[in-house]
């Protein structure tokens, strides 16, 4: 059961006056004719995780979707990673869940971080993330755009490693590399080797070290002053639990008399979904409950429109030092203000300061008399 | 006839004793010894920042040792080596633990085990140079090399990480290794089954070669042969006590359970601690002298060019060598002096023959002022000769004027008194 809240409050009830209903125009059905047509058309989403080998990263995948993508993975040795390059391996799967069609694609970034040397071991998925925009772009501008395919990056979850004391300098430079491209959902793996207090001081740890290099990670968007108090009580919960300290799972065990995903110790049972064991549960809500959609638009309206207006400042410079290029792609030539009017503005800013000082000086001035 | 070395050919012979003779104390005798003596034991941890390092140490030894926390953000990596002065009973141990900080935390990591190659070598190195001495006091010196080192690998539940695998190659013939799964609460059982056969094939694999507890010696070889079956150790470690049931434990407390440190059903820090400390730390003290430091001797001595044995295979007295790179140095010593002098001499030559050269220049100088003093003077003669002429000349005429002028006015004179 979808705990979309919001959604429900905004179904129109239908009231016992038949005063309303006489005024009653019908466009409050509109939210059921979106529903409709989305089932219709299917989502689509794609999820991208990172981080070094042996983080837990396809076991928690397959937790979140309660699936088995993994199959036949095959793992390198430590020979073999010396000197291993990062790959970009794509899963798609089709899933569906009471009429609802998902188009989920898992990009696996093998190689990351396992290599000896790791000199920017993150420009392949950089690159990987530019490629997509780049096609994006393209088939946008392009003329017959019925059947345009989104393959860009909605969300990537990022794994840091429990073992230390907070950021490494690989975890830092991937995040500052990545953040303005996609958006960043950093996550503390394998949890379960943390006692409580431990989880909390390397969490305060972490969002201090985001604060200060300046990382961008994704920011749950502030929820609306007329949602109820137990919306935003939650809310609030969610965004003071980042980074959510994350545990998964492929195996089913018994635990309080339920079957449950979970990790079997001789000192005790692991449950995934149990929220005072670690943050899973949160992470699943966030991610496919409720911010779905909000990463998708994120990503369309910020990260994506930075990267289009980016690449087309680089093709108009180019076309003003050549005027013979005609531009390849239907845009809207930027008007550039010319030289005078912008002359007239620096103009008429310097006038306005000098005013405002003046000002300032005759309001010290009265100051100063009436003392 | 005898052999260069002197020994007689016989053969030995077991004799029967018809008493109790007492040399059964010499056992005794050795340990009394060593204990008034006491014992050095050093300790290298090698791990990532945070994998537990300091935690683990504090756990095997029950104190705890003063240390700050690391920086993920070192430039490189860096040995710390702390000493401590430990006692359990009547037995003194000296312990050193050296730490290597900020290793795996750079993006680079092609360096990393550099520091800790160059830190096993120097401490070979300063004991290689007090047994060279002259006046050496071996008894009293501070052995302070490394004995044994944890190699601290992270439970990823995979294999070993690339880092793991060059650094270890790198320090197997240098220092007995002993490699523990760090963390290992979250590692489930099965997984740490695959686990360590993982890393252990992947060792053999690669000619990794770790420390074998030794089974030669029939009191322990049991309890070692079985203990090498577990390795890796999976290791947890923990200072904090918790109540389990009615006694006090040294424990990691989760919403999900207790994990016991001495709980050998839970991990294996009995069994590391057992073979680390409680069986063999002599042995490890043994094979560090016996093995990786004779290994480093023979070859730094060879590098110095000493063999064994000369261009005839004869066995070289050490005392030969010694004269031959005596000589050798003496040699050199006196070419060096031939050539400071050599220089002297040329430095001597040159400044001779520039003040040889100044002084010409010099007189030179000299010889030219005179000639234009010679001239200047000649020129003033002339002058003062026209000058005088001149003079002669205006009084002739002077007088010439004067006679005239007198006999003049005289004819006036005279006609007036008329």
């Amino acid at each position: 059961m979808t705990s979309n809240i919001r959604y429900k409050s905004r179904i129109p009830v239908k009231t016992e006056d038949s005063m309303e209903e006489k005024q009653y125009v019908g466009f409050a059905t509109l939210p059921n004719q979106v529903h409709r047509k989305s089932v219709k058309k299917g989502f689509d989403f794609t999820l991208m995780v990172a981080g070094e080998s042996g983080m837990g990263k396809s076991t928690l995948v397959n937790s979140l979707f309660l699936t088995d993508l993994y199959k036949d993975r095959k793992l390198l040795n430590a020979e073999e990673r010396i000197n291993q390059t990062v790959e970009i391996i794509k899963h798609t799967v089709d899933i569906e869940e009471k009429g609802v069609k998902l188009k989920l694609t898992i990009v696996d970034t093998p190689g990351f971080g396992d290599a000896v040397n790791n000199n920017e071991c993150w420009k392949p998925i950089t690159d990987y993330i530019d490629q997509q925009f780049e096609q994006y772009f393209r088939d946008e501008s392009g003329l017959n755009r019925k059947n345009i395919q989104d393959n860009r990056v909605h969300c990537c979850l990022y794994f840091i490693p429990p073992f230390g004391h907070g950021l490494r300098p690989v975890d830092v430079e991937f995040m500052k590399a990545l953040h303005e491209k996609v958006n960043i959902i950093p996550l503390i793996a394998k949890a379960d080797c943390l006692t409580p207090n431990e989880i909390k001081k390397l969490k305060d740890r972490v969002r201090e070290e985001i604060d200060k290099f300046g990382i961008k990670v994704y920011q749950f968007p502030e929820c609306d002053s007329d949602e109820d108090e137990e919306f935003k009580q939650l809310d609030k919960e969610l965004k003071e639990c980042t980074p959510f300290a994350v545990i998964g799972s492929n195996t089913v065990v018994e635990a309080r008399g339920q079957r449950v995903r979970g990790r079997l110790y001789p000192w005790g049972i692991v449950e995934v979904e149990n929220q005072s064991h670690c943050d899973f549960v949160k992470l699943r809500n966030m991610l496919i409950r409720s911010h779905m959609h909000d990463l998708k638009d994120v990503t369309c309206d910020v990260h994506y429109e930075n990267y289009r207006a980016q690449c087309i400042q680089e093709m108009t410079s180019k076309l003003a030092q050549d005027n013979r290029m005609e531009s390849p792609i239907p845009i809207l030539p930027l008007s550039t203000p010319d030289v005078d009017t912008e002359k007239l503005i620096k103009m008429k800013d310097e006038e306005l300061k000098r005013m405002q000082e003046m000002l300032n000086k005759m309001q010290q001035q009265m100051h100063d008399k009436d003392q | 006839k005898l052999n260069a070395v002197g020994r007689a050919n016989e053969e030995k012979r077991n004799l029967s004793l018809g008493g109790h003779v007492g040399f059964d104390s010499l056992p005794d005798q050795l340990v009394s010894k060593s204990v008034t003596q006491g014992f050095c034991f050093n300790i290298l941890c090698v791990g990532e920042t945070g994998i537990g390092k300091s935690t683990l140490m504090n756990t095997l030894f029950n104190t705890m040792f003063e240390n700050e926390e690391a920086s993920h953000y070192q430039n490189g990596v860096y040995l710390r080596p702390r000493t401590y002065d430990l006692q359990e009973s009547n037995v003194h141990l000296k312990l050193t633990i050296v730490d290597t900080v900020g290793f795996g935390d750079q993006i680079n990591k092609e360096d990393s085990y550099k520091p800790i190659v160059d830190y096993i070598d120097t401490q070979f190195e300063n004991y290689l140079q007090e047994e060279l001495k002259i006046k050496r006091s071996l008894f009293n010196y501070h052995d302070t090399r490394i004995h044994i080192c944890l190699y601290f690998i992270a439970p990823t539940g995979h294999s070993l990480k690339s880092l793991d695998l060059v650094t270890m190659k790198k320090l197997d013939s240098k220092v007995s290794i002993i490699p523990i799964i760090a963390k290992a609460d979250t590692v489930s059982k099965s997984e740490l089954h695959k686990f360590k056969i993982k890393i252990m094939s992947e060792l053999v694999s690669n000619g990794v070669q770790i420390y074998q507890f030794p089974t030669d010696d029939e009191a322990v070889s049991e309890i070692n042969a079985s203990m090498n079956a577990h390795l890796p150790f999976a290791v947890v470690g923990s200072v904090e006590e918790v109540k389990v049931g009615n006694k006090t434990v040294r424990a990691r407390q989760y919403p999900w359970g207790v994990v016991q440190v001495e709980n050998e059903s839970h991990c294996d820090f009995v069994k590391l601690r057992e073979m680390l400390i409680r069986v063999n730390m002599e042995d490890l003290r043994e094979q560090t002298h016996a093995r990786h430091y004779e290994l480093y001797r023979r070859c730094k001595l060879e590098e110095m060019g000493f063999k064994d044995t000369d261009p005839d295979s004869q066995p070289f007295s050490l005392q030969e060598t010694y004269e031959a790179k005596r000589k050798e140095f003496l040699g050199d010593l006196q070419r060096k002096e031939e050539e400071m002098r050599q220089m002297f001499v040329n430095k001597v030559k040159e400044t001779e023959a520039e003040l040889k050269e100044k002084e010409r220049e010099l007189h030179e100088k000299f010889e030219q002022l005179k000639r234009m003093h010679q001239e200047e003077k000649r020129k003033v003669e002339e002058k003062r000769r026209d000058l005088e002429e001149e003079m002669n000349a205006f009084n002739r005429k002077k007088m010439a004027v004067e006679t005239l002028s007198l006999s003049q006015p005289l004819k006036k004179d005279k006609d007036k008194k008329k």
